[in-house]
């Protein structure tokens, strides 16, 4: 048998989201779902586990924090310690107060910048990559299930359609592949 | 699905659908410009290129030429970076620090604020830049490694703060917008059928699909952002600010100035948005989607940020009396009543009066009177850092060295030209970007849009 991926259309985020806690319930595997806007609530439907781009962005963060601190103490209190104003540069915890503010931007901007790149890297979108959205519509008004025959043996493709055609669905497309 | 109070009033106004909302955006961007965006662009063009030019004379003559002198040693130049910098607060405020109180309202206005935040930084960064004189060693202001037996940068000074708070700010905010853009450019190279456009959108998309996955990672990206751009956005003003208040100068030693500043920042910020979006809802034909309740809702931030900065003005007098310091008691009593009463007077009218017309309901809805205030705003705001850094400065604790500042034609070339750059690139932004960020609009059309809201309480009544 050849291997088919269907996709279901659905006009709303609604409908889309009952049509596909309809397949997973009859133990259909869901492969993705193509939306113009964010459906809240269809990830723990089709089993999409939290991204861990929050914890990617602390830990670019921390490492700015880090960097700016060991920076500044090198430029500032160990390589050239300067007194201006009668204000001397001694120590690295005495002049903190004033070494505050840029290690703060620093971290904002390692972690504001280190997040986008893996957030761009992860989703793979970077200048020069093809669309890969299975339908202009996804991106206009239309929300698609994929479905994957060889993802689901003890279904037919004939099965999933008929099952999908008992959801309010706009149209189901089969293509080979 | 998450349901709205009818109370609350609609913020997508008549009947749109997921579709409707894709061609009023994007029809613009692929039908030929009207014939006003042609005329608008060459005239801020025209703007522009007189004040490039005037900015090439300044590097190659050197700051001589414009009205500086011995005592007042920042004038226009500082004043339209302060100026510029506080417009550019409004735009990173409304995406970042609205989407953390999930203020749906944002999303009709967030990406023409930010553009307006971009372009109103570039304008703010070019005056340090060419204040430095000689612009081409304008990178020793990075801690670089160098000949003179490795002299670093003072990490003490807060210009030096600026420097690297303007810079992630102007990045960070980049990236936030673009990141937002990255699903609309989609939209728009799956709309259109031109193929040079379809190319260039393509690339511009990045390749986005629109996958689940992808969706969740951008609400966290997002969310993530707005949250660290928050404090971003707050200490940027701050530390401006500190620019001045940590000096000694009778005026700027102040300990109210950063919450001043940043309030200012934001009043002003909010009313360029004002004077932009009015221009582009009506020419855009946005009326659905920037409604009067949007624009009501601005106005409102402006009473509010106008009060604090009027709250500002008023301590910031009493406390040079109640001092005792007669240094700093003159210094207040010259902006009042001195050579630059006129100036002082100007930003107490502005800043402190006109915004509180907007408690009448009547006047803060109506569109006229709302473009006619967000310029006199703008005006006000700009006097305020005129007092500030001039008045401060032009009468020193020698008398000997009193001083007033003239502009010459430099000076005012410079700031015409940066109001041209800003109006070019916004222009230009209009023509060719999405400028509402349609696929967050589209998320709260069923709740939010008037068409649907309606059904709902029909439907809730039966």
């Amino acid at each position: 048998m050849a291997n088919k991926v269907i996709y279901a259309v659905y006009e709303d985020p609604e409908l889309l989201k009952d049509g596909a806690r309809k397949l997973v319930s009859n133990g259909i595997k869901v492969k993705d779902v193509f939306s113009p806007f964010p459906v809240h609530g269809i990830d723990p439907i089709i089993g999409i586990t939290r991204t861990r781009l929050g914890i990617a962005a602390f830990m670019f963060g921390i490492t700015g924090t880090c960097l700016a601190l060991l920076g500044i103490w090198y430029f500032n209190i160990f390589d050239w310690p300067m007194n201006i104003g009668g204000k001397p540069s001694q120590a690295l915890y005495k002049n903190l107060p004033a070494f505050i503010p840029v290690t703060f931007e620093f971290t904002v901007l390692c972690a504001a910048h280190g997040m986008s790149i893996t957030y761009l890297i992860r989703n793979k979108t970077l200048p020069g990559m093809p669309a890969r959205n299975p339908d202009p519509r996804t991106t206009d008004d239309k929300f698609i299930i994929e479905v994957r025959t060889h993802e689901n043996h003890g279904h037919s493709a004939e099965a999933i359609t008929d099952l999908l055609r008992t959801t309010q669905v706009f149209e189901i497309n089969e293509r080979q592949y | 699905m998450h349901s709205e109070a009818a109370i609350r009033e609609p913020l997508i106004l008549g009947h749109k659908t997921y579709h409707d909302i894709t061609n009023d955006i994007v029809g613009p961007i692929e039908n030929k410009a009207p014939r006003g965006w042609y005329i608008l662009i060459t005239i801020s063009a025209l703007i522009a290129a007189y004040g490039t030019g005037c900015i090439l004379y300044l590097i190659s003559k050197g700051i001589g030429v414009w009205g500086l002198n011995k005592s007042v040693d920042w004038a226009w130049d500082i004043t339209n970076f302060v100026w510029w910098v506080g417009i550019g607060h409004a735009g990173t405020l409304i995406s970042a620090v609205l989407l953390l109180f999930r203020q749906k309202w944002r999303m009709a206005i967030n990406r023409s604020a930010e553009a307006m935040t971009i372009f109103a930084v570039i304008m703010a960064a070019t005056f340090p830049g060419i204040h430095m004189g000689r612009i081409w060693m304008g990178y020793w202001v990075l801690p670089l490694p160098n000949q003179f037996g490795s002299l670093w940068v003072n990490f003490n000074s807060p210009l030096l703060w600026d420097v690297f708070a303007i810079s992630t700010y102007f990045s960070v905010s980049l990236v936030f917008w673009y990141i937002g853009l990255i699903p609309d450019f989609a939209t728009i190279r799956d709309k259109v059928t031109k193929p040079g456009m379809k190319k260039v959108y393509g690339l511009l998309s990045f390749g986005w699909t629109g996958n689940a996955k992808a969706w969740t990672r951008f609400e966290e990206v997002s969310l993530v952002l707005a949250g660290i751009a928050t404090p971003l956005v707050f200490s940027v003003h701050s530390v401006v600010s500190m620019d001045f208040a940590t000096s000694i100068i009778p005026g700027w030693h102040t300990t109210i100035f950063p919450p001043y500043f940043v309030s200012g920042a934001v009043f002003s910020g909010f009313a360029m948005v004002q004077t932009l979006l009015l221009v582009l809802r009506k020419v855009m034909h946005m009326e659905a989607y920037i409604t009067k309740k949007h624009v009501e809702y601005m106005n409102i931030v402006i009473i509010v940020t106008g009060s604090i900065v009027g709250v500002a003005y008023i301590t910031e007098l009493f406390i040079s009396w109640y001092s005792g310091v007669e240094y700093e008691s003159y210094a207040f009593i010259n902006r009042a009543t001195g050579p630059y009463w006129w100036a002082y007077w100007s930003m107490m009218t502005c800043n402190v009066i006109s915004p509180q017309l907007f408690w009448s309901k009547k006047l803060r809805t109506n569109l006229a009177f709302t473009f006619f205030m967000s310029i006199i705003v703008n005006i006000g705001m700009w006097f305020e850092r005129f007092v500030i850094i001039v008045t401060s400065l032009h009468r020193d604790y020698l008398p000997s060295s009193w001083n007033m500042f003239h502009p010459t034609w430099v000076d005012v070339g410079v700031f015409l030209g940066t109001l041209g750059i800003f109006f070019t690139l916004y222009l230009l932004f209009a023509r060719f970007f999405p400028v509402l960020a349609l696929n967050e609009v589209k998320s709260i059309l069923k709740v939010s849009g008037e068409s649907y809201k309606k059904e709902a309480a029909n439907h809730h009544h039966h």
